[in-house]
């Protein structure tokens, strides 16, 4: 594990980083259970297996620094604190989800986080997050906008567009690159000339690391690291996170493109396995905390299913609202 | 009341100008809008005055600034984004039409995008196919966007600054011909003009002609030319392109019962097909006759002067338009 980044965790940092691993790991579980008796519907991202990015990461942002993500967001949605029965409840489709059930599963929003999707077009999220640091920047706030995007989003336009522009204007952005090998089937060397994603983030002069994205404490230190650069002013920063999905790409995929081999070699690796054996083996938590957190995991997965179960569904008069700002709350909209 | 002559462009500066002194979280961006001056030196000078900050000029990244205005309208600013022309605005179009125009709806109201883009639109300067469409139905289509396209001086001095109050994205379409044109600009304390409504530019009896944008002054010539001939038309300048003013075509249709479409798109699933579709269903028993529509001939728009002029509504069209209409 991570003894090599020499970073000292608390017992509650560890906890914290752990359950919440855990709880977006059963809280998709339920999510892929719910979607065979089609309670959910649509598409379905699964994020099992990269949950040590939106954990480790969101560790290191506070409440005022904003988040965009991609349309595999409920661990960023969870990490980030939202209300686990409204995210359930958005999967769902009923009026008291993050979104009033507008979004369903890709589409994820909470403007109380300053979680602001949900993105479902790759490399779309990339501008709006280059946005939100330029209007941090002109206000002179100093926050950090982060933002999360798949291996695949590098070869968009939009992504080389965000880079230079987030260079060229020093904005306040980190960049997480979760680069799971596979954009939905088609594996990175055979969609890119450059498979190191970093490489075309530093080609646009933005300074940044490779992280090993299996590994919670290893995200962690180094969105720290990053966000304390941004912080002091230097300009955007860049993670790639080297992780792996365990499911398919989404309820849809056969998964006919990967080895069952290669698969099994990265569940060894998996984070929430990773560091449940190292906090054992270092003694920072004992087996009952984990299976406290389980627990806890298990509780905070039924409240939220019940909440959403027992949600009412939008009335159909309601349809046309949420197009355009009404102007009797533009006020409080604004 | 005293009036001053000024050009189009002097009344987008003007404008421009007004909203940036009046609000600091405005803020203009967009390809050479600064030391440049605006492709078509509308912002020519805000640099010197407001700084690189405020006037920001960018790199060739329509999408980029785009999604990156629609960023900044999320953080708190008001951001007006200039995009050259309507032909370079398709490299924006994920981040018009897949965020600015969604994200009200997809966050379930939780968020507002108070975005203002603003581009030149239109053919009649010889620019061949590629800076010379209209493409105004495309954004008109889609729901979460407001589109509005100041034909007159008064509205382009003052759509600006309610486009900017108003709380959802909207689209300034400026026509390309109209920067250079002089007209009276009555002297106000409030230049504000709404974003909704369409104007009777000219009241008349025997038909309606309804346009917007560059082909105001082509309808209205036709208008003129029309009038020699003892037919008296009245002309509707829509304004707005999303929402569409039904109210007062309809009104217009109770009284001349005919009407006539001018629009610088293409024919085929244009907006003039839009309005003449909202005739039938709301005013067909008003009719006296079929509603006819003068729009682009169904080709890329081509760069001889007088292929240009072909393809393109003219006013001459658009009286025998007319005639036909009124059988005369």
């Amino acid at each position: 594990m991570s003894a090599d980044n020499e970073v000292s965790l608390s017992r509650a940092e560890a906890m914290a980083l752990l359950g919440q691993m855990i709880l977006i790991r059963r809280f998709e579980e339920k999510c892929a259970e719910l979607y065979s008796t089609q309670k959910i519907r649509g598409f379905l991202h699964l994020y099992i297996g990269e949950e040590a990015n939106a954990v480790g990461v969101m560790r290191a942002l506070s409440p005022n620094d904003a988040v965009v993500a991609t349309y595999r967001e409920h661990g960023h949605a969870l990490a980030r604190g939202l209300p686990p029965g409204e995210v359930m409840a958005e999967m769902y489709g009923k009026a008291s989800g993050s979104s009033r059930g507008r979004g369903g599963s890709m589409h994820i929003f909470d403007k109380k986080h300053r979680f602001y999707g949900g993105n479902a077009i790759v490399g779309g999220g990339l501008p709006l997050a280059v946005g939100l640091a330029l209007a941090d920047k002109m206000q002179k706030l100093n926050r950090v906008t982060c933002c999360f995007f798949g291996e695949g989003a590098a070869a968009e336009g939009e992504f080389h567009e965000s880079m230079n522009l987030a260079a060229l204007w020093q904005l306040p952005v980190l960049f997480v690159c979760e680069n799971n090998g596979y954009a939905m089937g088609t594996g990175l060397s055979r969609s890119e000339s450059e498979t190191s994603i970093l490489q075309h983030a530093k080609s646009y002069r933005i300074a940044g690391e490779d992280v090993d994205g299996m590994d919670v404490v290893a995200v962690r230190a180094a969105a720290l690291s990053a966000v304390g650069a941004i912080q002091n002013g230097g300009g955007p920063r860049f993670l790639e996170n080297k992780t792996y999905r365990f499911r398919a790409h989404s309820m849809f995929d056969p998964d006919l493109y990967r080895q069952k081999q290669e698969i099994a070699q990265w569940k060894t690796r998996g984070p929430v396995v990773q560091f449940s054996k190292w906090v054992i083996e270092t003694q920072l938590l004992s087996q009952s905390d984990i299976d406290g957190l389980e627990e806890e995991a298990a509780r905070t997965i039924d409240e939220a299913v019940r909440y959403a179960e027992e949600s009412p569904w939008e009335p159909e008069e309601d349809l046309e609202r949420d197009v355009y700002t009404p102007r009797k709350v533009e006020e409080t909209a604004r | 009341m005293t009036a001053r002559t000024i050009t189009y462009r002097d009344a987008v500066y003007e404008a421009l100008r007004e909203a940036l002194r009046g609000d600091e979280r405005v803020f203009l961006m967009g390809e050479d809008v600064g030391y440049y001056g605006g492709a078509y030196a509308c912002s020519k000078g805000l640099i010197q005055e407001f700084g690189e900050e405020r006037i920001r000029d960018t790199p060739l990244s329509e999408s980029g600034f785009v999604g990156a205005g629609i960023g900044a309208a999320l953080g708190g600013m008001r951001p007006i984004v200039e995009i050259m022309t309507v032909n370079f605005s398709l490299l924006a179009l994920d981040q018009i039409v897949n965020n600015a125009a969604t994200l009200r709806h997809m966050s379930g109201g939780q968020l507002s995008v108070p975005l203002v883009i603003r581009m030149a639109t239109g053919a009649g300067r010889q620019l061949a196919a590629q800076h010379s469409h209209s493409l105004e139905c495309w954004f008109a289509h889609v729901p979460g966007i407001k589109v509005v396209a100041p034909a007159t001086i008064e509205d382009a001095r003052g759509m600006l600054s309610t486009a900017l109050a108003d709380p959802d994205p909207v689209i300034i379409f400026e026509h390309a011909t109209l920067y250079n044109e002089q007209g009276e600009l009555p002297e106000t304390d409030d230049y504000a003009k709404d974003i909704e409504s369409a104007r009777i530019s000219r009241t008349g009896g025997d038909i309606t002609l309804i346009t917007y944008g560059g082909s105001l002054q082509k309808a209205m010539a036709a208008a003129e030319d029309l009038a020699k001939d003892g037919v008296d038309c009245e002309v509707i300048d829509l304004r707005s392109l999303r929402p569409v003013d039904d109210a007062t075509i309809m009104a217009s249709l109770a009284k001349t019962h005919r009407a006539v479409i001018v629009d610088e798109g293409w024919r085929s699933v244009g907006l003039a097909a839009e309005i003449s579709a909202r005739i039938s269903e709301q005013a067909f028993f008003d009719l006296d006759g079929p509603v006819a529509r003068v729009c682009s001939a169904e080709v890329p728009i081509p760069y001889p002067r007088h292929l240009e002029m072909a393809a393109t509504p003219q006013p001459d069209k658009i009286a025998a338009a007319a005639r036909e209409v009124l059988r005369r």
